[in-house]
């Protein structure tokens, strides 16, 4: 899973404690046992991460389910 | 699942059962097949049809004597379907050529085919076929044997000379002019030949006998066709010397001896599966409701051939016998596109999977378990109990996908839990005649409901009318976790056996079956029979003159005599009732039953729209999630308690179904109101997040539904957003954006303040788990 985030989607926020812009980095997503290192943006100091409704509701989602039925 | 369990499960599905023509005829040419392919005006499918099974199609479209029509299924309402005119015309349309001949490698193996009527040479190719070196004897001079009787008109000579065509491909040597017991010995042959088959007819049987086998009878096994003496097989118009002669069995008999002989040759058992060999009778059930009564498509020709447009029309009048009752009625079973047999073994292929996908998951767990199925299957497959089993498996092997049931399993818990559940003796008493259960989907989605319900309990029944708010326990059954049931179900049965064991009155259909299991048949009662029994009461608004179709809930199936006090109360309340198709025992389920709505949505939706557009009336129901299901989809839809205890009429019904979160809210106000009204006892439970104010359009609230994220979660997003000021803003808009895991899923939320609460403009949620900085 990489680069499902464009960068103009994480441009349109900003950490709201940090007041940082949001920077790509790997960041590990896990689910049933197996572990992907994924590129997210996520706030540099304090290390929030966003997730779009794309990513979660459709290749997340995908992902869950492939993992859940195997 | 065990292989056996299987196999007695996929033998109780008859769809792939033959129709009757097919079983009817000695060597089962695919009629209906042939039927459906010209139907479409597809005549080369269907003459490769014919010539698949026939080794002599056009002899046999002439002169067989089509036992198949006896029993065509047609011809219980009117005329039999004209099967062998339509292989004629097949054969006559099509301009495909004869069957190429394959033969397999040579098995240096070599058979004496006695007689070159239609049963020896029917061996004769079919051993042929498989590598065998035959040789036919015949004491005519000519191949044919009877057939060579019929006239002119009946049977062109033509017909089979381009019939027998076939033997000289198949490379099957002929000698004519040769008798047995006179021209040549069976011992001779013998000595030369690894196998014989004699097709001798009846004619010559004695002196054959005499000739050949020292007077001794020819016994002819009438399935495996020996005939007593080691590598002599028989068959034909000689097992049949006092019935008319039959071309059809004939070839039968030449068929099904040449698998004898060819086991014979290969060392393997000649016995051993041979059943349905020959006619049989077929296990196939086929409906014939909506079948109307038709004739025989006449032919015009003087020959009585069929003309390419007669030939489409009367294949058209085939009912294309099947099954498919269950099929029919189940919007799940016709989703996945197969039938009960096919779909127990795709579950047990699922369960039996150690590594790889697990495509199944979804058929196993998209069924309701309301058992319609087993209601029409002439056989009485359950698919309901086969997916119920096979859930059982996958959760005891903990390979039940967790997102499906976690939602529907946590809802269970709440209702079960302090906030919601209730168990009390009537005010005033320190005994229960009864106890009340309403369920806990009814005290969700209409609570004030149920508190006037209890109260006309406590108002029309003495000794004492206790209380259990919670849930039965449903949901882990259908989920196949039965130890979360059990300890559901021994819990209830605990408190009930405190309670000085009452007569339980349940107000939901599938409360009222999971008791039926485990309480005695005298201590379970209906609300709607105690209303029945006690009367309506007298304030009732009365809808007279309103028309309601009654949709049955599902697990109401096997309860007749609440289906009769449901309707005898609709009568009182002077409703005209109407009744559905499927109704009663053959009720449809609303897509709730058995967890569907969290495994199959898309499904759902159609299982839905299929229900409520099998009428134009309004609907009553007397389950709460039925009624959610139907309003859904804007059908108009009252709870039969609605009927009974509010004060208006039917046509002012809501307009929205109560979500999730609303039931929530529902099953919090059922438990202090009845507190307040009953035990005058004012409960105090707000919690923290529940004070925190939002704003949801319909929208939203659909988007919240659909994604099941609860108000409650929200709530508790926020919470945690605006205590730890963990959020994201936006540059924009200034929109907040908020995230937090709530057991297994995390849930994001879209949010802006307004006045003293939140706006909500989006939420979304996933199970994976980001692992998280904390931060530097």
């Amino acid at each position: 899973m990489s680069g499902y985030i464009k960068n103009e989607e994480a441009g349109h926020w900003l950490c709201n404690a940090c007041g940082t812009e949001l920077t790509f980095g790997m960041i590990e997503v896990h689910y049933m046992g197996s572990g992907y290192p994924v590129e997210l943006p996520s706030c540099p100091k304090c290390g929030q991460v966003f997730i779009t409704e794309d990513l979660a509701t459709i290749k997340m989602a995908e992902i869950e389910k492939l993992l859940e039925d195997k | 699942m065990e292989q056996n369990e299987l196999r007695e499960l996929e033998h109780l599905c008859i769809q792939e059962c033959a129709p009757w023509c097919v079983s009817t005829c000695p060597i089962h040419v695919d009629v209906r097949a042939i039927c459906r392919a010209m139907a479409q005006k597809d005549f080369v499918t269907a003459s490769q049809l014919v010539r698949k099974t026939i080794p002599f199609p056009r002899i046999i479209s002439k002169i067989c004597d089509h036992p198949c029509e006896k029993t065509c299924k047609r011809g219980e309402l009117g005329d039999a379907i004209a099967i062998r005119s339509l292989e004629r015309a097949a054969l006559d349309w099509a301009s495909s050529e004869n069957v190429r001949v394959r033969i397999l490698p040579a098995k240096n193996k070599r058979v004496a085919i006695v007689g070159a009527g239609l049963s020896g040479l029917t061996a004769a190719i079919d051993l042929a076929r498989k590598g065998y070196e035959c040789l036919v004897i015949e004491s005519a001079d000519r191949p044919g044997g009877s057939i060579l009787d019929y006239p002119e008109t009946d049977l062109p000579k033509s017909e089979i000379e381009a019939d027998f065509q076939i033997l000289s491909d198949s490379k099957i040597a002929l000698e004519f002019h040769k008798k047995l017991g006179k021209d040549c010995s069976i011992t001779d042959i013998g000595n030369r030949y690894d196998a014989v088959y004699l097709g001798i007819g009846g004619r010559t049987l004695d002196a054959v006998e005499t000739a050949c086998f020292s007077g001794k009878k020819l016994e002819i096994d009438p399935v495996t066709f020996e005939t007593g003496f080691k590598g002599v097989f028989a068959g034909g118009s000689i097992r049949r010397l006092d019935t008319l002669y039959s071309p059809i069995t004939s070839i039968s008999d030449g068929r099904r001896a040449a698998i004898s002989i060819d086991r014979f040759l290969q060392g393997v058992s000649i016995t051993a599966s041979r059943d349905n060999e020959g006619p049989y009778q077929t296990r196939l059930f086929t409906s014939m409701v909506g079948v109307e009564y038709g004739d025989r498509i006449p032919a015009v020709s003087p020959h009585g051939d069929y003309s390419e447009e007669e030939a489409v029309d009367e294949a058209q009048r085939c009912l294309t016998c099947e099954c498919m009752e269950c099929v029919k009625v189940c919007e799940f079973l016709s989703s996945f596109e197969g039938y009960p047999k096919k779909y127990v073994r795709q579950i047990y292929n699922n369960l039996s999977i150690v590594m790889g996908q697990r495509h199944g998951n979804k058929l196993i767990n998209s069924c309701s378990l309301c058992g319609l199925c087993k209601e029409v299957c002439p056989e009485d497959l359950h698919m309901g109990n086969v997916c119920k089993a096979a859930r059982e498996i996958m959760v005891s092997r903990n390979k039940m996908p967790p997102s499906t049931h976690e939602f529907a399993i946590q809802d269970m818990e709440f209702s079960n839990s302090d906030k919601c559940s209730l168990i009390r003796h009537q005010p005033g008493t320190d005994s229960s005649a009864f106890v009340f259960f309403p369920g806990c989907r009814l005290s969700g989605s209409l609570p004030q409901n149920v508190q006037n319900a209890y109260r006309f309990l406590t108002q029309c029944l003495s000794n004492g009318v206790g209380l259990i708010l919670g849930c039965c326990g449903a949901p882990a059954e259908w989920a196949g976790r039965q130890e979360d049931f059990c300890r559901v179900s021994e819990h209830i049965l605990e408190k009930w056996h405190e309670m000085g064991s009452p007569t339980v009155i349940a107000a939901c259909s599938s409360c009222y079956e999971i008791f039926r299991k485990s309480l005695p048949q005298n201590k379970l009662r209906s609300l709607w029979e105690i209303i029945d029994t006690y009367g309506i009461p007298d304030d009732s608004h009365k809808h007279v003159g309103i028309t309601l179709a009654i949709h049955d809930p599902c697990s109401s199936r096997h309860e007749p005599g609440v289906h009769r006090s449901v309707r005898n109360i609709l009568e009182k309340l002077g409703c005209d009732v109407h009744e559905l198709g499927l109704s009663r025992n053959l009720t449809e389920c609303c897509g709730y039953g058995g967890l569907m709505c969290f495994a199959n949505r898309d499904l759902v939706s159609r299982v839905i729209n299929r229900r409520i557009r099998s009428s134009p009336h309004d609907f009553v129901t007397y389950c709460a999630v039925c009624q959610d299901h139907f309003l859904s989809q804007g059908k108009n839809t009252m709870h039969l308690l609605e009927l009974v205890f509010e004060k208006r009429g039917s046509e002012n019904v809501l307009n929205r179904p109560v979500s999730y979160s609303s039931i929530r809210q529902g099953r919090l106000f059922l438990k202090r109101s009845l507190l307040r009204e009953f035990w005058r006892d004012n409960l105090n439970s707000t919690q923290e997040n529940e004070m925190i104010k939002l704003y949801l359009s319909d929208t939203i609230q659909d988007l919240m539904a659909c994604r099941m994220i609860l108000t409650d979660d929200v709530q508790k997003v926020i919470q945690f957003a605006e205590q730890s000021g963990r959020k994201l803003v936006n540059k924009s808009n200034g929109h907040f954006l908020a995230h937090h895991t709530l057991g297994n899923v995390t849930c994001w939320v879209e949010y802006s303040s307004f006045e003293e609460g939140f706006v909500i403009h989006n939420v979304y949620s996933h199970r994976m788990k980001v692992l998280e900085a904390s931060g530097s």
